[in-house]
Order: structure tokens, then sequence, then C-alpha cells
């Protein structure tokens, strides 16, 4: 599924909206989504995930081509950990009634 | 502060003028049809932001790491989210002033 193929079925269920601001309001979630990240904010959806940064320390890296040292310096990467409403929807389907743990 | 879906609708309320009923459950149903797509085994792109992908593990030993006692570990289907790189090079390249970690 694409970012339009979302806009579309959104567009469908919202058919009292026009689809410009169905359009609108997908780019603002994102767009607020990233925002946050950028700013060092997390972003917490009860059900979904939340999304926040981790940080990589700065390390002596190695250029691959030429076999020269090159510090990397510290950076931050985003980091996403699904939660438990999605976890478990998206797991097979247990089976065998095993404990849940 | 934290970013929830309490915000997200506040946002369509000021920048897309939804009412406060309709952007609450705009948020609601741009998470659930994610989840949906994720459910029917869907990877999920969202350019300029990231994709969300599946990937299926096989079992594995593991451990109750309180008794020691050996239990495998079933195979599971599990989400990844992989950010693009816009999203990357921007949280990246921030100042680096930032004081959440983890």
């Amino acid at each position: 599924m694409t970012k339009s193929e979302l806009i579309d079925l959104l567009s469908l269920k919202y058919s009292q909206l026009v689809s410009k601001d169905t359009e609108l309001a997908v780019k603002t979630i994102l767009d607020a989504m990233s925002q946050s990240l950028v700013s060092g904010e997390r972003i917490e959806i009860r059900g979904f995930g939340s999304f926040g940064l981790n940080h990589r320390p700065p390390r002596q890296g190695r250029n691959p081509k030429t076999g020269e040292k090159v510090l990397v310096p510290e950076k931050y990467v985003p980091h996403f950990k699904p939660g438990k409403e999605l976890r478990d929807r998206v797991d097979f389907p247990k089976s065998n009634a095993q404990s849940a743990d | 502060m934290t970013l929830t879906k309490a915000e997200l609708s506040d946002l369509l309320f000021d920048k897309v003028g939804l009412n406060k009923r309709e952007a609450k459950d705009l948020v609601d149903t741009f998470f659930e049809e994610i989840r949906m797509a994720l459910e029917k085994g869907d990877t999920v792109k969202l350019s300029g932001f990231g994709n969300f992908q599946l990937r299926t593990k096989p079992q594995r030993p593991g451990r109750n790491p309180k008794t020691g006692e050996e239990i495998p570990i079933s195979a599971r289907r599990v989400v990844t989210f992989h950010a693009s790189q816009k999203l990357k090079s921007l949280v990246e390249n921030r100042n680096g002033d930032a004081n959440t970690d983890q």
C-alpha cells in the first residue's frame, strides 16, 4: 500500500470531505510525525506503536574503497516499536493453546 | 512532549478545517488502514516518511531468564519500520541538543 492508495481508501470512507482535504490530512499527519522526530520528540500511538530516536555514538570508520580511516560523527536514527495490538494482529494466529506471554 | 493522536486531531482541525469529530475519526482510520494492510501481509510505503514491512521469523531456542529453563520461541511475523532517506537525513542533521534518547 502506498501513500496515494491510503489517501484513496480514506477518500472513499470520508466521501463528505473533498478529496483535496483528505490528501492534505494525510500529508499533515505525516509531516507532523516527521517534524516531531526531527525536534527530538517521541510519537506514541496507542495500539499502533511508538516512534523515537536512537543515538549512535561517534565511531572510527573506514572508507571501504580507500581503506582510509574516517571519524563517523554521532547521529540519531529513527526507531519504531510496534504496539501490542499491531503485534498481535500481524502475527500468525496462535493455533495451539499456548499460554501467551 | 510526545506526539499523540490527540495532537494529530487538533492539527487536522486547525490546518485542514475538519470538525473535531471528523478529525479524531480520520486519525483513527489512518492508523487502522495501515494496520489492516499489514495484517493482510502488505508492505506499506509512505514516501518521504518510511516503509512498514513484515518479516517472518522462524522458531528459535530461547530461555526463561529467571529460571534458566529452555523454551522455544515460536515462529512469528513481525512489523519492521525503515525510515525514508529523507527522514533519516533530517533526523541525523538535527543539532546535537537531543535530550530524548531511546
